[in-house]
This record gives C-alpha cells, sequence and structure tokens, in this order.
C-alpha cells in the first residue's frame, strides 16, 4: 500500500500547491475533450436522431456499423487520423499534426458514433410516445427527431457526459497524433503514461487522482446545471435521469 | 365567437420561435466562451516553431528541459519534441512530420541519408549505456566489459529483459550479443553446453526503458539501460550498476536537418539554426553542463 | 357543401395484414363524424389515413382546397390576397390522441411550438396563444411545465393546441377513454362547443353516449370495411330494420338494454 498512500499525499501536494505545468496541462486536457464532445455532439445528435427516423435500404446495416464503431480503440483512431494528417497524408496541407487541433479530431472521432448510437435510441424510444403527434403538428421526420431530443435534454446531458468521460480518459488517440509534446499537446493521460514508463509510478497515480478530481467536479457542475434547467424540476428531476 | 379562417395563405414555417431576452444573453457568453477556448491555441501557430523527432530515452532523461529553453532564449525559436523509438523517428523523417531528427543510431541514421532523406549528419554528443541486474549479480557480471558480462549471463539461468521495440537501445543490445558470440535467433538446441544460442531467461517486452527497468526491478533481471534514464529511474528496488565504462557501451547521437528536397514545407532555415548551434560551443555548453544527482549525462563531442 | 378530404377505395396494408379496404368517403365542412367499431376494426387507421399520417396502399386520399369566406372588414378588392383566396388553400387539420404528447416545457412553450410548426406568422402568435389558453380556461397554467399538469388538464391543453392553429378538421382518438369522469365531461364540453364554432370533428370513439351527444353522422367499421354510414339518430335508433348485421350485433353488444 506504500505506492498508494505516497501517491495520495502527492496527489494533495500537486493540488494545494500547483505548478504552472500542471494547470497547463489540465487545462488543455479539458479543453481538447470539451472541444471534441461539442464537436462530436453537433455531429452525432444529428446523425443519431436522423437514423432514429429515417428508413432506407441500408439501415439496418448501417445501425449496425454504429454499434460496432462503440468498440473502437482510441489508439486505431489515433493511428487513422495521424496517416491522414500527415505530411505524406492527404490532408498534410493542413499541417496539423502535433497540434492540439488533431487530438480535438481524433476524440471527436471517437465519442461521435457513442453519442449518435445512445442519441438515436433516445429519439427511438420516444418516437413510440410522441412520433404520430409531432407528425400531425406538421414536423418533418429530422426535427421531430430533434424536438424530441430537446424533450428529453436530461438524458441528452447525461449522454454528453459520458463522451466527455470517455474522451478526456483516453490517452491512445491523443498520444498519437499530439506527440505528447512538453508544453503544447501534453494532457493529463499522456502525461500519466510518460510518468509510468519513466518508472515515477507514484506520480503517475497521483496525476490519475487529479484527473478524477476534475472530472467529479465536472460532473458536480453539469449536475447543479441541470437541477436549473427547466423540466430539471430540483432533486426529483436530477435523480429522475 | 366563430372560427375566423385567416384570411392570408398559410406560410412555410419560420424560423425558431422568439426566445427571452435573457436566454439570448446566456447563449451568446456561450458562444464567447467557446470562442475564448480556440484563440490560445491559433495563437500559438505563429510563433517560430520545428517540429524534431527524438527518442523517449532522451526525452525521458530530462535533457530537453534544460536545452531548449536556452536555445530558446538564444534564437526565439520553439522546438517541439516528438519522443518515439529511433525506428519511429526514422519514419517520421521519412513522412516529413519532423523538420529535423536528433537520434542515436548511427548506422540507421547514415542510411536515412543515403537514401536522401535527410541532408547531413552532425555529431552532437554521446551518452553510455549500462548493464543493470540484482544486487547479488548471480551471473557474475559485475565489471568493465560488456562483452565478457553477456557470454556469462548467456551461461546462467538468468532473466535479461531486452526492450525489443526496434530502438536504438535495442539495436545497441543486439550489436553486443553478436559480439559477445551469442546468435539470439537460433533456439538452444537440447544438451548443447549453456552459452550457444538463445539464453534461457531472454525476454522481450517491446516497450520503452523505463516499463523495462520496471520488469527488471520487480522480476530481478538484468537489462541495458542508458545512464540518463537509469539515473531518473524512481523504482530501482534490488537492482544496481553492474557493468560500466568499457567504450563498446559509448552512445553516439546525432542530430540531421530532413531534406528540403524531398518535403518542400520543412522548415530548413529554423532546422538548421538549431543544428549549428547545438553542435557548436554555446550548445554543447549546455549539454555539459546539464546534470543528474551530480553526475554529468552527455558527454558534447560536435566536430570530434 | 364543402369537401374536405376524399378517400376513393383507400386501403392500408400493414405486410399481408389488411387493415382497411375499399374505404370511399368524403369528408364535408360542418360535419361530425364518428367512427365505431370493435377493437382492431381500423379505426385508429382510418384516422391516420384521412388526417394523412398514413398513406393508403392502394386507392387515393384527395385534400381539397378550401376557399375561405371573404371577410367583412374591408380589405382591397383586387390585388393578391385576393387573388390567393380566390384559388384556396389545402385544408388544415389537428389531431388529439387519447393519451396527448407533449413536450417537456412550459405549457406556453407547447403552444408556441405548435403555432410554430404550423407556419403562424410570428406576429400573430402572441395573440393566438392568449386566445387559446383562454378558449379552454387555462391561462393561469401558462407557465407550469406541461407534464405536470393532470390528465384532464393535458387534454385540455392538447385542444388549446389544436385551436391555436385554427384548423378546418380536428381529429379525435378517444380522447376522454383515460381521464376521470369530471374531465371527461369538461373535454367533451369543449369538443362540443368547438364543433358548435364550426369546426369539422372526426371522432373515434368507444363511448357510444359520448357518440351520440357530439356527432352527427357515425360510421361503423368492421373488419377494415366501412359497413355503415347513417345519420347518428338513424343509427342509433332500436327499431331501424335495415342496419347491417354486424352493426346490429356491435350495437347489441355494446348497448346492453337493447
Amino acid at each position: 500500500m506504500n505506492a498508494f498512500s505516497d501517491s495520495l499525499s502527492l496527489a494533495l501536494t500537486l493540488i494545494s500547491d500547483p505548478q504552472a505545468s500542471l494547470w497547463t496541462i489540465v487545462g488543455l486536457s479539458l479543453r481538447v475533450s470539451a472541444t471534441a464532445c461539442a464537436l462530436g455532439a453537433g455531429i452525432g445528435l444529428l446523425l443519431g436522431g436522423w437514423l432514429a427516423v429515417s428508413r432506407f435500404p441500408g439501415h439496418a446495416l448501417l445501425v449496425g456499423v454504429l454499434n460496432t464503431l462503440l468498440a473502437l480503440p482510441s489508439v486505431v483512431v489515433g493511428l487513422v487520423v495521424y496517416l491522414l494528417l500527415s505530411r505524406s497524408g492527404p490532408l498534410g496541407r493542413w499541417g496539423l499534426l502535433f497540434t492540439p487541433t488533431a487530438m480535438v479530431i481524433a476524440q471527436s472521432m471517437l465519442v461521435v458514433p457513442l453519442i449518435a448510437a445512445l442519441a438515436r435510441q433516445l429519439v427511438a424510444d420516444a418516437l413510440r410516445d410522441g412520433g404520430d403527434e409531432l407528425q400531425a403538428m406538421g414536423a418533418g421526420r429530422l426535427l421531430a427527431a430533434l424536438l424530441l431530443l430537446a424533450h428529453q435534454r436530461l438524458a441528452v446531458a447525461t449522454l454528453l457526459l459520458t463522451a466527455f468521460g470517455r474522451a478526456v480518459a483516453e490517452v491512445g488517440a491523443v498520444m498519437v497524433v499530439g506527440g505528447n509534446i512538453d508544453g503544447l499537446t501534453r494532457v493529463m493521460t499522456t502525461a500519466i503514461a510518460l510518468e509510468t514508463s519513466k518508472g515515477d509510478l507514484p506520480l503517475a497515480l497521483a496525476l490519475g487522482l487529479v484527473l478524477l478530481g476534475v472530472v467529479a467536479l465536472v460532473n458536480l457542475a453539469a449536475g447543479l446545471l441541470r437541477r436549473g434547467l427547466p423540466g430539471g424540476a430540483g432533486w426529483a428531476g436530477g435523480l429522475g435521469v | 365567437m366563430g372560427l375566423n379562417p385567416s384570411v392570408t395563405p398559410l406560410l412555410p414555417a419560420p424560423g425558431l420561435p422568439s426566445l427571452p431576452r435573457r436566454r439570448l444573453g446566456a447563449w451568446a457568453l456561450a458562444g464567447a466562451l467557446v470562442t475564448a477556448l480556440f484563440a490560445p491555441t491559433q495563437l500559438l501557430a505563429q510563433d517560430k516553431s520545428i517540429v524534431m523527432a527524438s527518442t523517449t530515452s532522451t526525452e525521458q532523461s530530462g535533457l530537453f528541459a534544460h536545452l531548449l529553453p536556452a536555445f530558446k532564449a538564444a534564437s526565439g525559436i520553439d522546438v517541439r519534441v516528438v519522443a518515439l523509438g529511433t525506428g519511429q523517428a526514422l519514419d517520421m523523417g521519412r513522412r516529413g512530420d519532423a523538420d529535423l531528427l536528433f537520434v542515436h543510431d548511427q548506422a540507421a541514421e547514415e542510411k536515412f541519408i543515403a537514401e536522401g532523406w535527410g541532408l547531413k549528419r552532425l555529431p552532437v554528443m554521446y551518452n553510455d549505456f549500462l548493464l543493470i541486474g540484482p544486487a547479488n549479480d548471480p551471473a557474475k557480471t559485475r565489471g568493465k566489459d560488456i562483452v565478457a558480462a553477456l557470454q556469462k549471463l548467456a551461461a546462467s539461468p538468468a532473466s535479461f529483459i531486452s526492450r525489443g521495440d526496434k530502438s536504438g537501445t535495442h539495436a545497441a543490445e543486439l550489436r553486443y550479443w553478436k559480439a559477445a558470440g551469442i546468435d539470439l535467433a537460433a533456439a538452444k538446441p537440447a544438451g548443447e553446453p549453456a552459452g550457444v544460442g538463445r539464453p534461457a531467461g531472454y525476454k522481450e517486452c517491446g516497450c520503452g526503458m523505463g516499463p523495462a527497468l520496471n520488469i527488471a526491478s520487480s522480476s530481478g533481471a538484468y537489462v541495458l539501460a542508458d545512464r540518463g534514464t537509469w539515473l531518473s529511474f524512481k523504482n530501482r528496488g534490488d537492482l544496481q550498476l553492474l557493468v560500466e565504462g568499457d567504450t563498446r557501451l559509448f552512445n553516439q547521437y546525432g542530430v540531421i536537418v530532413v531534406n528540403p528536397a524531398r518535403h518542400p514545407h520543412v522548415k530548413q532555415a529554423l532546422a538548421q539554426q538549431f543544428a549549428d548551434w547545438v553542435s557548436s560551443a554555446p550548445g554543447q555548453t549546455v549539454i555539459a553542463s546539464y546534470k543528474i544527482a551530480g553526475e554529468q549525462l552527455f558527454f558534447p563531442n560536435a566536430g570530434k | 357543401m364543402t369537401a374536405l378530404i376524399s378517400l376513393q377505395q383507400a386501403s392500408v396494408h400493414f405486410g399481408a395484414q389488411a387493415a382497411l379496404r375499399d374505404i370511399s368517403l368524403t369528408l364535408h365542412r360542418g360535419e361530425r363524424l364518428a367512427l365505431v367499431g370493435a377493437n382492431g376494426a381500423g379505426k385508429t387507421t382510418l384516422l391516420r389515413l384521412l388526417n394523412g399520417l398514413q398513406p393508403p396502399s392502394q386507392g387515393s386520399r384527395v385534400l381539397h382546397r378550401v376557399v375561405d369566406a371573404v371577410p367583412d372588414c374591408a380589405a382591397p378588392a383586387g390585388g393578391a390576397a385576393a387573388a390567393a383566396r380566390a384559388v384556396g388553400r389545402p385544408a388544415v387539420s389537428a389531431m388529439l390522441f387519447q393519451r396527448p404528447f407533449l413536450l417537456n416545457f412550459s405549457v406556453r412553450r407547447n403552444l408556441q411550438l405548435a403555432l410554430w410548426l404550423a407556419g403562424v406568422p410570428a406576429a400573430e402568435r402572441g395573440a393566438r396563444l392568449a386566445g387559446a389558453l383562454q378558449r379552454v380556461g387555462l391561462q393561469a397554467l401558462a407557465g407550469r411545465p406541461a407534464r405536470a399538469l393532470s390528465g384532464g388538464q393535458q387534454q385540455r391543453l392538447a385542444l388549446a393546441r389544436a385551436w391555436a392553429v385554427r384548423p378546418d378538421i380536428l381529429f379525435l382518438d378517444e380522447p376522454t377513454a383515460s381521464l376521470d369522469p369530471s374531465a371527461k365531461r369538461e373535454v367533451e364540453a369543449l369538443i362540443d362547443e368547438f364543433g358548435h364554432d364550426g369546426m369539422t370533428l372526426v371522432l373515434s370513439s368507444h363511448n357510444l353516449g359520448q357518440v351520440k351527444r357530439l356527432a352527427t353522422q357515425v360510421l361503423f367499421l368492421d373488419a377494415g370495411r366501412l359497413r355503415a354510414q347513417l345519420p347518428t339518430a338513424d343509427f342509433f335508433d332500436l327499431h331501424r330494420t335495415d342496419l347491417p348485421p354486424e352493426a346490429a350485433q356491435f350495437l347489441q353488444g355494446e348497448l346492453p338494454w337493447a
């Protein structure tokens, strides 16, 4: 248990007497993953909603592919994006490799299937209750899907927090496309990986505890926000999700 | 009250329902925050910067944290280090994803240049490898001769951890086994005397220097490590330094600017500035001044 | 009488199952039709077919253009507005379901959404919204979450939602089946008033008393076919002898005193 108690006290030291580099790393983790989730939400919610309301040959196949992509390993996504953005790759001209932008792109690709698959399920379930009425009121299919997502905004918020958790905790994608460059693309998870490979296990664990603490704060803030939303209806609404 | 049919024809659906003013304000604030999140990353792109591919062992030794700020102060150029294994670093150069390389595998570097991917190889510094092992040294390897040590190791049942990741360290390790006359590829034939063919305890982890040391530490095995990683390694357990000082253990570093003829976007001028600085007096002095626990790690030898 | 919707030998099939066969009928302005029949007879499918929610598998559905009456107030005699009026516009419909689906927003927001979906110009929405709330007596609850209302209040909100878009036709699928007796009375009274105000009604109901109170015509469906279409009084006339046998059996089953 020595390593664990060392890590705990080290984590507390890091938080109470933080060096600028720690907060840079934490800030970058949050920025990259939050941006990726925002992008992922924009694409994923639309895709999921559209899949829930559309019918065309091959629809079942597309849904199957989407559900399979839920298990996409993050390092595979990283490699794909790396090959796309490499100077020798098709998008090399943009010069995006080893920048936070590349990391955002990779993490977006990681969370879009998650958001789309869950959103599709949410809309499909709600469609059974309200699809007819929305159609009778004059809503087109895609609009009905978006209205149903707004109708279930608390569940959507939980969904997005899940996606954020996946993004902020992954290391494979951001390591490959970001390069773990000190001061530029180093995030919490790649810093932990670095300290682990250097053999500094207490520090690696301590950084892990800091990461968990930061994510806990994000969840807390989201929970407070949800209670303030109309339809959240105080504690009952919060628990109801 | 009667139903009064609308006089005007039905219009197509217009825009969103009008939101109360304060909601609009909240959305505007959210939009501003999102923009603010993006802004800093865009500004960074304007600085003078180059991407340098180097190795994990060099980065983990802490040299760059010491060296690069000095260079930035002298030139205003940001050097962005991507640390990989030597093989991957050279591949990065071939793909044009780096402006220059800083690695330590002379044979591979010269091949890189011969293939036309790089301009010129400038020697910069050397550090050295060490044989690390359990304090009680069951294979009796302690001394100054790496080749003799490896032969004794092969004759004993002790474990040896190889990085097995095509890194510069791994390449060096393979050279030493070869110099000791031991063919790792050959399986040990039954009944043959120990010492011919692959040692019984040889294990490949396919990992970096730190993880290899971790494995060695927790399983009482031998491992070949560079001095920099060893000095910074905090999880030593029972491990001790057993063999050092053999000139064959010296590990030469070179810096290569990627050939702009193959990759026109390479920032040749800036990269050349670094290559020149690090192989001349100011850079060499900074290298020599880097110490861990009072010990110098890297020995500058540019132009020698 | 102005025709609003016509069905010509329309059928609806779900796979091999035929839900409606060979339905021909025309809905005229001012009528108040009731659809009756056993469960599975096709009442809901016919409602959805009439409302355009379900396309016919065979046959056709025609939505007629409606020419509005010239308003009393002075309007320019010629011009684009008058020309458009002359051409007419497709009939507008609204629908009520047994359990109304209200979005997880306030009462007011639900109405705003309905107005927006119907394409009502922004300038008119405020007035229509207030009018609709007043019409059904829900002004006090305008800011409440719609899901927090009682069953009867929710159905009244659904009626307000329909009223706000000024439909020519109001379709109702078992609108009071899930309500307690007093809510039933309130909602039925409102529907009756809408009918008297000139809205055309098409009602599907198991409640034959309600049918007698609200409808001008009764359509009896059996196994997807339209077996009878009669004025209400004639349909419920106990001494009538020319009712199709299925209709007579249905009435005997549903009306214990027959």
